[in-house]
């Protein structure tokens, strides 16, 4: 199939001026980052040695932004279209379904990656400023830093292939946002049981684990844009009632 | 069969639509010729907007085959028949967080146009809407939505153009401006089909139209309806009924047979009005009647409608 970019450019550029102009997303796209970077932070700045951080991967938590931010943004995208009746208008347009949704993915993963990098940044920066030297050195290690910045836009990606599945098949925003929600705590759970240490494979096993995941990712992340495109019954999505 | 054009802009054969046990239409065919206004008329949940949405390849067809725009319709000609049509559907639909300007930039990206500002301009300066470009489709009454909704249809420049209710909720004066564009449109050669509960709109507009009822009840120009589904007549008002009418109306020739629905009024079936008029005027003169008026009755295309819904069971039954 030949991808047309202007076609994916125009549903990507209007995604974005809605989404920008949506309170709903807006503030969602504030809450969570604050709900992950808050906690941490605090807890972080008020250690005065590093030994209490022994057993945590504090950055770790902050992987919770890329995976629910755009699950909260891509539940809109085929629900939310369906809601305003602006859905049946688009499909009758020259646009295949797989360049609609992969338009779509694009719209929310790009925000999502900004907002949590930007958050990532700015944690860290508060941690090398405030907090204890000692502490900030056994936050920032080089494995949870290189982490944080391979796995973001993979769980990203993978919370917005959820949350448009689900999007296609439900029959309203809320309910796309909740039931993505719930078919993402499997990954925020594993997420926060590293991050506490509960799961504390050795060092050359934790390797094969991050890059067993991310390979794991990447397949999800490709397979993610076939199943949903089949997913997408257009026919369903203009008869069913809303 | 068709109508305007030599070859058909869409012809459908046979063509049925099933949602599991539910008949939405059944084993429809008819023409329409390019560059015709098309009516598609019937009541609600006739299997109107189903078969647009069919013919625009939103719906797979259960049984039956059609062309639109020269292609088959077939799922693999998907993408290149919506490149040639538009659809307006009922609901306008727009993207009511962003302006009229965004709503239209969206979609002329969709379709690929070229020169996409030019055409933006032609398309809102051919709806009265230029000077609205900047605000929120949100913020727009009704009316100027359909009317932004007609401009996005018109933006690709579609060999056919599917208007689904395009008057439906609008005033007077927003349906008169729709009319005229329909008009412009006509003059340009543009395929139009169009589904309305309007009747005195398709027989203003269309060329042709067709009444369905899950199936197709008839089809023609709105003129011929009206001489397929009525007798000609002329209907005679009297200052005093005739003492002997049989004799007075054996006399004219053409007419074919009468009644009297009120003491001195009488319609007469005639073969044509315009030779049985003057000789009925004279049989009346001579047997000593007083004439008020004699008229051709006039039937609309409302009339054929209600008498083939009026007739039909699932109609009622609806």
């Amino acid at each position: 199939m030949t991808m047309h970019r202007r076609r994916v450019w125009a549903i990507v550029r209007k995604e974005s001026r809605e989404y920008r102009r949506n309170r709903s997303i807006v503030v969602t796209m504030a809450i969570i980052p604050l709900l992950f970077s808050v906690q941490p932070l605090v807890a972080v700045l008020s250690l005065a040695h590093s030994e209490a951080l022994a057993h945590e991967h504090v950055l770790l938590y902050m992987l919770g932004i890329p995976t629910l931010v755009p699950l909260f943004v891509a539940a809109y995208a085929v629900a939310g279209e369906r809601a305003q009746g602006s859905l049946e208008p688009v499909l009758t347009t020259p646009i295949p379904r797989e360049e609609f949704l992969l338009a779509k993915a694009v719209a929310a993963f790009v925000p999502s990656l900004i907002v949590s990098y930007a958050v990532f940044a700015v944690f860290l920066g508060i941690v090398a400023v405030f907090a204890h030297p000692g502490v900030a050195a056994d936050v920032m290690q080089g494995s949870d830093l290189l982490v944080q910045v391979v796995f973001t836009p993979l769980l990203a990606g993978w919370s917005i292939w959820v949350a448009i599945g689900v999007s296609t098949r439900a029959t309203d925003v809320r309910v796309a946002q909740q039931l993505s929600l719930l078919a993402s705590i499997p990954t925020v759970l594993v997420i926060v049981l590293f991050a506490l240490n509960v799961i504390a494979p050795s060092v050359s096993l934790a390797v094969t684990i991050a890059t067993g995941a991310a390979a794991l990712l990447v397949m999800l992340n490709l397979a993610g844009w076939r199943v949903t495109s089949r997913l997408f019954d257009r026919e369903r999505l203009i008869t069913s009632t809303r | 069969m068709a109508g305007a054009g030599s070859t058909a802009a869409i012809a459908v054969r046979h063509l049925t639509k099933r949602f599991g046990d539910r008949l939405a239409f059944d084993d429809v065919s008819f023409e329409v010729g390019q560059g015709e206004v098309f009516g598609f008329l019937g009541p609600n949940g006739a299997g109107k907007t189903t078969t647009v949405r069919t013919l625009g390849t939103l719906l797979a067809p259960t049984s039956g085959a059609a062309d639109v725009a020269g292609l088959p319709l077939t799922p693999a000609n998907g993408v290149e028949i919506r490149r040639r049509i538009a659809i307006m559907p009922e609901s306008p639909g727009l993207y009511l967080r962003l302006s009229v300007r965004e709503n239209l930039e969206c979609f002329a990206d969709l379709y690929e146009v070229p020169e996409p500002a030019e055409r933006i301009e032609r398309a809102l300066r051919s709806v009265n809407l230029a000077d609205r470009a900047q605000d929120p489709c949100g913020a727009l009454s009704k009316g100027l939505r359909q009317r932004v909704a007609l401009a996005r249809a018109l933006l690709s420049e579609p060999q056919i153009l599917f208007l689904d209710e395009p008057t439906s909720g609008l005033d007077p004066v927003a349906a008169r401006e729709v009319h005229e564009l329909i008009g412009g449109l006509r003059e340009r050669g543009v395929t139009i089909f169009l589904t309305t509960h309007r009747l005195e709109e398709a027989e203003r507009l269309c060329d042709r139209v067709a009444i369905l009822n899950t199936t197709l009840r008839t089809i023609g120009r709105p003129d011929e309806l009206r001489d397929q589904s009525f007798t000609r007549s002329l209907t005679v008002r009297l200052v005093a009924p005739l003492a002997q009418p049989d004799t007075v109306f054996a006399e004219p020739a053409g007419v074919t047979a009468w009644h009297q629905p009120e003491p001195a009024t009488y319609v007469l079936a005639v073969t044509d009005p315009r030779l049985a008029g003057p000789a009925v005027t004279r049989a009346l003169v001579a047997a000593g009647a007083d004439v008020l008026s004699i008229s051709e009755s006039h039937h609309s295309l409302e009339d054929v409608y209600l008498q083939l819904v009026d007739d039909d069971p699932e109609a009622a039954a609806r």
